[in-house]
């Protein structure tokens, strides 16, 4: 994973409450058995829209979403982060995130602030008195900056941690290595086994 | 493993703690041992992949299993897959589970089915473990009460290659159902009634514990309709404690632990239930006396009423957000605020889904339309959840109370909960499905969902309107009170 800090690029607003990762990316879309490529199915079903967001000219090349509350709630399909990322999106910023989501987004280098719902309004009231205006966000102050606006995002201390140094879950996992054996030597045998014990 | 702790405890800490590989220190999460993990075509190939190029094994394969669910067609299961992209995504699973070893359980095979349903039909889902799932509907498994959540396709292949996950502890939620179930009124009713009352957020953060009588009366299929849909309100996990309602659905199963084992199991599952004085960090109560038949009217599935009630009027909607939702909602659903649920007509029944897709579901729908004939011009549709259950169901004869009824009877799979295979609404079609979300385009692009029980999917399959059984001129045969 890329090592992020600060980023800077168009942010959209995304004006609509509990946006579930079926809209963000529809099922029909999840059959690929790529990791990339998924540009196309983001947001499938409004992209034919033209009052859609994505499809106003002041919002070509996107970094920054700015959506309003529980974003990314439903399926646990990562499909839904790499659609935003191969889209071209860095960050995005709402007042609730659903938890999976959420946790996906960590692993694959977007990064999710939490703003109070609040400051996401003022957001957009920014972005509508001049669209297509740059946001600046910066992961180690946990600040976004869009004209005279600067507000605060929370995020845990771990996941800003392994952003910012781009660290690979499973390869911090694996210095547990003996303590995993360990564990797993002292399982008990009713646990549940798929396969006979060999 | 330390059971005795002085601190009364949740049933969520109690497994949490008994699966600390690592205890984080200074903000990191714990290292959380995974007991079972149960793989499906959807959400594997990508984590393949990266173990491929990692040069990493699957560390271990007897906590592994896999099964073909979303993709499946339900019809003509003998011929090559229509769907070119589901085909592919269907091999690229049975090459990865030859490459690296594991288990699978192919269409046509016996033990076949929706992942959901067939950890728990095998046995393999039992108390107090930690499963796991690319899949949201992972949260079904806690009805035994395992610590069981959803992941993400990067969690699918840290487990694979680790057999664990960094996490940081739940927050606590209880929700108590106290009363007893109105005839007609089932285990869906309450957790739509659930997650109206707390919304889709209201659990964000959270594993819900469901307490109280209404919930130790329900069997293990009620449990896990109610657990399946714990994500609906925003939580990873829901859990019921295990009493003997458990252990006996689970004694004699495939997997479900023997002799000694078995003993050991059923000695440490009874220490497992929440202590007197733990304290959890939310609670919500519900009134089951009180409960109604319940059914969505809009586009998420908190939005939801009584199915005796109205279309909600978006004005009388406080929060801004909110009012602008349902406002979207009724236009996608194509709905007028006051109208009266039960006027609203449907094109199509959908029975199935890893919600409501198990043998007692398709008992209790078969029983109501047994002898019935459907509405005319509508079109119903049941897929039980595994092969085995299909099987079952044809022993007691269900295929031919649906058949007789004018409905399709098909082979097992996710089908039309979300139409990733052909079962799909055509756009503008309305639907009244067991399924679990009602989300914008989830049954086929501009289909438009009602989630409800399986006793009001079988009254509207006859009527051909949303209906409870009591709109019925004859509620003939009468076993589908608690439990469904």
């Amino acid at each position: 994973m890329e090592a992020i800090n600060i980023l800077q690029g168009v942010a959209v607003p995304l004006k609509r409450s509990n946006v579930d990762t079926d809209q963000i990316i529809p099922a029909v879309y999840l059959k690929r058995v790529t990791k990339t490529g998924f540009d196309d199915a983001l947001f499938a079903g409004w992209r034919n829209d033209p009052e859609f967001v994505l499809n106003q000219p002041a919002f070509q090349n996107p970094r920054i979403l700015v959506a309003g509350p529980d974003f990314g709630t439903g399926s646990s399909r990562e499909h839904a982060v790499w659609a935003l990322r191969d889209f071209g999106f860095q960050v995005v910023l709402s007042a609730r995130f659903g938890d999976i989501f959420r946790g996906n987004s960590g692993k694959q280098g977007l990064l999710t602030g939490l703003v109070e719902e609040a400051e996401i309004e003022r957001i957009w009231a920014a972005i509508d008195a001049q669209p297509g205006i740059e946001m600046t966000v910066d992961l180690t102050a946990k600040t976004a900056v869009i004209g005279d606006l600067t507000v605060s995002f929370e995020i845990d201390d771990y996941t800003r941690w392994r952003l910012l140094e781009g660290l690979d879950d499973i390869g911090l996992t694996l210095r547990d290595e003996a303590a995993i054996t360990e564990f797993e030597s002292r399982r008990e045998s009713w646990r549940p086994r798929t396969l006979p014990v060999k | 493993m330390d059971t005795a702790s002085a601190r009364p405890r949740t049933l969520a800490e109690k497994v949490w703690d008994d699966h600390l590989v690592v205890k984080g220190e200074n903000g990191n999460p714990d290292l959380i041992y995974i007991d079972l993990h149960l793989v499906h075509e959807v959400t594997s190939p990508q984590a393949f992949d990266g173990l491929r190029a990692e040069g990493r094994p699957l560390r271990r394969l007897d906590l592994t299993i896999a099964t073909e669910d979303h993709n499946t067609p339900t019809l003509a299961i003998d011929q090559p897959i229509a769907d070119l992209t589901s085909r592919t995504q269907i091999q690229t699973l049975r090459n990865n589970a030859k490459e690296f070893g594991v288990r699978l359980h192919s269409l046509g095979d016996l033990e076949q089915g929706i992942v959901h349903v067939v950890g728990p039909q095998l046995g393999l889902t039992m108390p107090g473990i930690t499963v796991v799932c690319g899949d949201s509907h992972t949260s079904t498994h806690g009805a035994f009460g395992a610590m069981a959540f959803g992941i993400g396709t990067s969690e699918v292949e840290h487990v694979m290659a680790t057999q664990t996950l960094p996490l940081k502890p739940f927050k606590t939620m209880a929700i108590t159902v106290e009363g007893t179930l109105k005839p007609g009124v089932t285990a869906k009713d309450i957790i739509l009634a659930v997650i109206a009352k707390i919304g889709t957020g209201g659990g964000q953060g959270y594993v819900l514990e469901y307490r109280g009588s209404a919930i130790r009366s329900l069997s293990m299929e009620g449990r896990m309709t109610i657990c399946n849909m714990s994500i609906e309100a925003g939580a990873r996990a829901g859990m019921v404690a295990p009493d003997q309602i458990t252990f006996d659905y689970l004694e004699g199963r495939p997997h479900a632990p023997a002799g000694q084992d078995w003993d050991d199991a059923i000695a440490y599952w009874k220490t497992l239930p929440t202590d007197e004085g733990a304290v959890f960090d939310a609670e919500v109560f519900l009134d089951a006396d009180e409960l109604e038949p319940f059914v969505t009217w809009g586009t998420n599935p908190g939005q939801g009423v009584s199915l005796s009630d109205v279309v909600p009027d978006p004005a009388a909607i406080l929060d801004p957000n909110e009012r602008s939702a349902a406002e979207r909602a009724l236009e996608y659903m194509d709905l007028k605020a006051g109208t009266p649920l039960k006027e609203i007509p449907v094109d199509a029944v959908f029975m199935g889904s890893c919600t409501n897709s198990r043998i007692e579901d398709l008992r209790t729908f078969a029983e109501i339309i047994k002898g019935q004939k459907k509405a005319e011009g509508v079109r119903v549709m049941v897929v039980p959840g595994s092969a085995r259950v299909r099987i079952e169901a044809e022993a007691e004869g269900i295929d031919k109370i649906v058949e007789e009824f004018g409905a399709e009877w098909r082979f097992a799979g996710c089908s039309m909960c979300l139409g990733m295979n052909p079962d799909q609404l055509a756009p503008g079609e309305r639907c009244a499905s067991t399924s679990n979300r009602n989300f914008e385009g989830r049954q086929g692009k501009g289909g438009r969902t009602h989630l409800v029980s399986p006793v009001v999917a079988a009254a509207t399959a006859i009527r051909g309107r949303l209906s409870s059984v009591s709109d019925l001129k004859q509620p003939a045969h009468a076993r589908y009170t608690v439990g469904v």
